[in-house]
């Protein structure tokens, strides 16, 4: 297997790394995108503490999310070193440099978009998963009319064995569920206007990193072609660069202004 | 045109180089910016200085060898020329010039502008050729090539060498210059033998002289003055994965 690790040290084979984990880190964005939307419906987040119980006890889910982080942090630290590298490969600097006659302003930054967002997952990795994990969370029941549809809930003070219970009280026709309120840290945490500056600058690197990033990707892999290349453009631009940082950044500024 | 110029000087390639200031009158502007500097050498040589070192060869844009950074971007600010093809209409009367040489590791400074680009030599030799028997040419309709293969390939083939894609890069990369030289045989039956060996031993090479990665900024093709397209960076990609993946 020794070609494996010869094509991986060359300058086209670590190149290879970055764009597989990136675009897999861009499939991650949508997921983690869509699961978080049920923040906003105005459920007290039933909808969205329930989700956020599923993603932390399925165990397929759970495996998924340790190769994540191990992507994530591949990802970042393979990308450092390649900036490095490459600026080795300059040793003595122009005087004057005219980047943007030639070149795209976030292609050219992609190492500090990059630590931007390394920085805010840390960031968000201690306000949420921490939080959720080793914190004091409170919990919330929630009853659900069967025959309205109705959700009224209140704080729940009693014990239960793990994250969540669920079950019907056939007399009040309601479904009650007991659950871990992740959704109750995040309205609290986004009280703070600086939490959801910090949040909303980091969307704007993630948009710059993905405007460049997506399509750059597709050229790493060799698919470069003309009936596809305005496609994979559009969709790094609109989908990645713009609609999905947007609607990450809608759910701080939601809090903020419920508050 | 009275032009005002920034040119690095640097005796050899082990001293320390730094910027210096030149004025230059009576520029016409229908001088291209090497007469400008021809100017310029005249008078440094009556004053008994060290004249400017920079190459050229065929001033008409084939060469290649005429390589300048010239305002932070290599040979100036027009699209699609060499330095040789610039002329001094393109700039203002009173305009101060910086020019550097091309910036790279792989590229070292033999004296002033002039870099050593036998990296590239260094390049080819590792694989970009055909080899073929000596003999007489066979007859130009023996072999059939398509003549959209044929274009692409000639369009790959323009590339002069000149070092502007390597310049012109954050990462001082030579991805370009490679692309276009792997690709320029690779769409042709001439090159099919030898293409895995061919993409291997170049991409190796490239590797081994200290060129940076690729992080499809653009801006080698932005600069080139052929016009070299990014395309021959994913053919080169797809080629070297599969002679990776094939290859022996
Ligand atoms: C969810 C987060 C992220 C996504 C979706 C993402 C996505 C991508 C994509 C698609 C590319 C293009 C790969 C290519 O050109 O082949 C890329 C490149 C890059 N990423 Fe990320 N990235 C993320 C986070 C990070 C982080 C945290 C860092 C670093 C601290 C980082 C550093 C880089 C660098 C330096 C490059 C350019 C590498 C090069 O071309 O030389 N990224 N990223
Ligand atoms: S690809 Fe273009 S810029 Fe690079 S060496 Fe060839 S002609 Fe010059
Ligand atoms: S001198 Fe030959 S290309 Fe400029």
């Amino acid at each position: 297997m020794n070609w494996i690790s010869t094509f991986l040290k060359s300058s086209i084979g670590k190149k290879l790394l970055m764009g597989l984990t990136g675009l897999f880190l861009c499939t991650f964005l949508i997921v983690h995108l869509s699961g978080n939307l049920q923040l906003l419906k105005h459920d007290g987040g039933l909808a969205f503490n329930t989700y956020a119980v599923f993603m932390t006890t399925n165990p397929l889910i759970k495996f998924v999310s340790y190769g994540l982080y191990a992507i994530i942090l591949f990802h970042a630290f393979w990308g450092l070193y390649l900036v490095m590298e490459n600026k080795k490969a300059r040793p003595v600097q122009y005087a004057s440099y005219n980047g943007n006659a030639n070149s795209n302003w976030s292609s050219r930054w992609m190492g500090v978009l990059g630590t931007i967002i390394l920085a805010f997952l840390i960031l968000h990795m201690w306000n949420f998963w921490a939080q959720y994990k080793f914190g004091t969370t409170p919990y919330t029941q929630y009853e659900r009319n069967l025959a309205t549809g109705k959700v009224t809930f209140s704080p729940f003070t009693g014990e239960i064995a793990g994250k969540m219970e669920k079950f019907v009280d056939t007399e009040r026709n309601v479904e009650i569920t007991q659950v871990k309120d992740l959704y109750a840290i995040v309205a609290d945490g986004f009280k703070a206007w600086w939490l959801v500056i910090i949040y909303v600058i980091s969307m704007a690197a993630l948009s710059f990193h993905l405007v460049h990033g997506f399509s750059s990707a597709f050229q790493t892999l060799g698919v470069n072609h003309k009936k596809y290349n305005a496609l994979i453009k559009n969709i790094g631009v609109w989908l990645f660069g713009i609609i999905i940082p947007i609607l990450f950044a809608i759910m701080p500024i939601y809090f903020l202004l419920l508050n | 045109m009275k032009i005002n110029l920034k040119v690095w000087r640097q005796k050899n390639n082990k001293a320390k180089g730094e910027l210096k200031d030149y004025k230059v009158d009576h520029v016409s502007p229908d001088m291209s910016f090497l007469e400008m500097f021809d100017v310029l050498n005249e008078d440094l040589i009556t004053k008994g200085d060290d004249p400017i070192a920079f190459d050229h060869d065929c001033r008409e844009g084939i060469c290649g060898s005429c390589s300048m950074h010239i305002n932070g971007r290599p040979h100036g600010p027009l699209a699609g020329v060499t330095t040789c093809q610039l002329h001094m209409r393109s700039f203002k009367d009173g305009d101060t010039i910086v020019v550097e040489p091309w910036r790279a590791g792989a590229f070292p400074v033999n004296k002033d502008l002039s870099v050593d680009r036998s990296a590239f030599d260094r390049i080819i030799a590792a694989g970009g050729f055909i080899s073929v028997n000596t003999g007489n040419a066979q007859d130009a309709n023996n072999l059939p090539i398509g003549k959209e293969a044929a274009d692409e390939a000639f369009m790959s083939a323009a590339c002069i060498g000149c070092g502007a894609c390597v310049a012109a890069c954050k990462n001082a990369s030579a991805m370009l210059f490679v692309s276009a030289k792997v690709s320029q045989l690779s769409l042709l039956p001439q090159g099919q033998p030898e293409a895995k060996m061919r993409v291997m031993a170049m991409v190796n090479q490239m590797d081994a002289e200290g060129f940076g990665s690729c992080t499809n900024t653009g801006a080698c093709s932005a600069e080139c003055p052929k016009g070299i397209d990014l395309s021959n960076i994913a053919r080169m990609n797809r080629e070297f994965f599969s002679a990776n993946l094939t290859g022996k």
